[in-house]
């Protein structure tokens, strides 16, 4: 490599912290790299930077101001939106909603799940087969299914309101109700997550040591011992990273709402995301609008602080 | 994978193969039911009990679907889409995983966890701003907009670096030595042997963009530009359209997803799990 090429890539890119005993020779080498690697990450970069990590903080900002009706900050109000949030009953209603959406879907999810992976662990002739059936909710739109789902919960013509009533149950008024909406809601969503959730676990259960079953058979362990001892404490950095990772979706949850029940009735499905949607989009409140994503990315945050600490060190510690 | 078969008494495949079954129809229900709906006549959709079989096979739904409803120009819009995320995310990825497989630069692991945390940003926490940027960029309704904000991603980032890594550094440092360049190196070795995760990379985007709701919602209001899934709603909402027409709607829009997931199957479920199981 000549010299030249290296004087010239010097010029362009940033200048390197001094250090007197790094040498010269060594300093324009760094930086070559450096400038080289960059050319690499550039296109990813100016795309995070443009869509990710911008509008973050523009976020941040513009719930910081009041704004007119197309979204541009009018005029600074420091944490006024905030207040009104905590203090308006809509919001907290959409918070609540949304955390009893959460214990709704997350735990149906994980103990379904693993039903379901533990079939599809079993050994036996064509299980293939039945581990795609199990896992084949992956390749369904959140759209698709609720259409589907629109027609199941239909009050005259839907087919689990037929199979209740033949059961000599009353029907339930699925989504007509703000009793059960929130329910219709979570089980369309629970349907929806439930591949994922299945392939992870199945993935989790074929990777635990073949010895620790074989010994525990010697022992006399009956299957469901072995289950209870061996695969459940196997699988429990598994099952933290699910719990995490439902819990993630269910806050993000949209397209069913907007689909089955527009957030309603009296607002009983009225969940952060849909909400957002709602305030900016058709009541153009982008500040209050903007307040809520801040929210959203709080409780994010905070989640993904609690795996990376208490879940992550756990499965080292495995 | 492939585990042997362990010996049972007859009895308890049975059951076990009974419990399989039931568990199978119990996940299938609501497919099926859209393939059911989606063949049956207007009069069979409105009698009482439903019809849980469709013994007509009225597949005049799916000509209505398709005729009266533009789904096909909103299923090529759907493909356009995903086929440029799908692209723009394999190429910004490989570059950039690229870069953290196989060169030593300085501030690598800042840059590193940069890329990371973009993965912990949720979208619909940047939505506002993005929505804001699209309008005053005059995207809306346009190819661009409903891709380029999605062409970099940090998860796939991070799958194809796990990837590259597994390729020996004496590799690249021979070919350098040897006066090739990086781009070089890159398409002639890297991409060749990186196949497997480029393929699991590929599939995930495409479905993932394929299934995309919240963002062409905002971003499309004109009805030649919309996406498949915003269409199937729209569809929905008229009352001209009857649930059966809605369902031959949803199986067309469903059938690619299904058949791309049952062929691509392992690719799939190795690059979902791969942040989820060590090893």
């Amino acid at each position: 490599m000549s010299t030249s090429k290296i004087e010239t890539n010097r010029d362009t890119s940033p200048p390197v912290g001094e250090r007197p005993r790094v040498t010269s020779g060594m300093r324009k080498r760094a930086a070559l790299t450096f400038g080289r690697a960059m050319l690499f990450l550039a296109p990813s970069l100016i795309l995070f930077i443009t869509f990710v990590f911008v509008p973050l903080v523009r976020t941040i900002s513009l719930s910081t101001y009041l704004t007119d009706p197309i979204g541009r900050p009018a005029k600074f109000v420091a944490f006024l939106q905030y207040e009104r949030l905590f203090s308006t009953p809509a919001f907290v209603n959409s918070m609540t909603r949304s955390i009893q959406f959460v214990l709704y879907t997350v735990p149906t999810l994980i103990i379904l799940a693993l039903a379901l992976a533990a079939l599809g662990n079993l050994r036996m002739r064509g299980i293939s087969i039945f581990r795609i059936i199990f896992s084949i909710t992956i390749a369904v739109s959140g759209a698709t299914a609720s259409l589907m789902f629109l027609y199941l919960y239909h009050p005259s013509i839907g087919a689990i309101n037929y199979f209740i009533s033949l059961l000599g149950f009353p029907t339930v008024p699925w989504l007509i109700s703000d009793k059960t909406a929130l329910i219709a809601v979570a089980i369309t969503s629970v349907w929806l997550q439930l591949g994922l959730n299945t392939v992870i676990l199945i993935a989790a259960m074929q990777g635990i040591p073949e010895e620790l079953y074989e010994s525990a058979m010697i022992d006399g362990a009956g299957s469901w011992h072995r289950f209870r001892h061996i695969t459940l404490p196997m699988l429990s950095s598994t099952i933290f990273f699910l719990v995490v990772v439902d819990m993630l979706a269910s806050f993000q949850t949209f397209t069913p709402i907007d689909i089955l029940t527009n957030g309603g009735p009296l607002d009983s499905t009225n969940l952060l995301v849909f909400s957002i949607y709602r305030e900016f989009y058709f009541n153009g409140k982008y500040g209050l609008a903007a307040a809520q994503s801040v929210m959203l990315f709080l409780i994010m945050l905070v989640l993904t602080i609690f795996q990376f600490t208490v879940v992550e060190r756990r499965v080292f510690y495995e | 994978m492939n585990q042997p078969v362990i010996r049972r008494p007859l009895w308890l495949s049975v059951l076990l193969y009974a419990i399989l079954i039931i568990a199978s129809i119990i996940v299938l229900f609501p497919i099926y039911t859209a393939f059911n709906i989606s063949l049956l006549s207007d009069s069979e959709l409105a009698s009482y009990p439903p019809k849980l079989f469709p013994f007509g096979f009225h597949f005049e739904n799916f000509a209505r679907a398709l005729e009266q409803a533009p789904l096909a120009r909103y299923l090529a819009n759907s493909v356009i889409q995903s086929l440029l995320v799908m692209f723009g995310q394999l190429i910004t990825a490989t570059l950039a995983a690229y870069a953290f497989a196989f060169i030593n630069f300085k501030w690598k692991n800042v840059l590193f966890l940069v890329f990371l945390a973009t993965m912990m940003i949720p979208w619909e926490a940047t939505i506002i701003p993005n929505y804001l940027l699209v309008r005053k960029l005059g995207w809306t309704d346009t190819f661009q907009g409903l891709a380029v904000p999605f062409m970099a991603t940090g998860f796939g980032t991070f799958l194809l670096r796990q990837f590259f890594l597994k390729i020996p550094k004496e590799l690249h440092d021979a070919a350098i030595i040897d006066g090739a360049s990086d781009l070089r190196f890159l398409t002639t070795v890297v991409l060749p042997l990186g196949r497997p995760a480029l393929g699991t990379l590929a599939v995930y985007s495409f479905l993932q963009t394929y299934n995309q709701y919240l963002w062409p919602l905002l971003i499309t209001n004109q009805p030649t530009m919309r996406t498949v899934q915003i269409g199937i709603a729209l569809l929905q909402d008229e009352e001209r359209f009857m649930f059966n027409t809605v369902m031959a709607g949803v199986v067309i829009i469903l059938i690619p997803t299904i058949i791309l997931f049952i062929f691509s199957n392992r690719q799939l479920i190795r690059g979902l799990t791969a942040g989820a199981v060590k090893g």
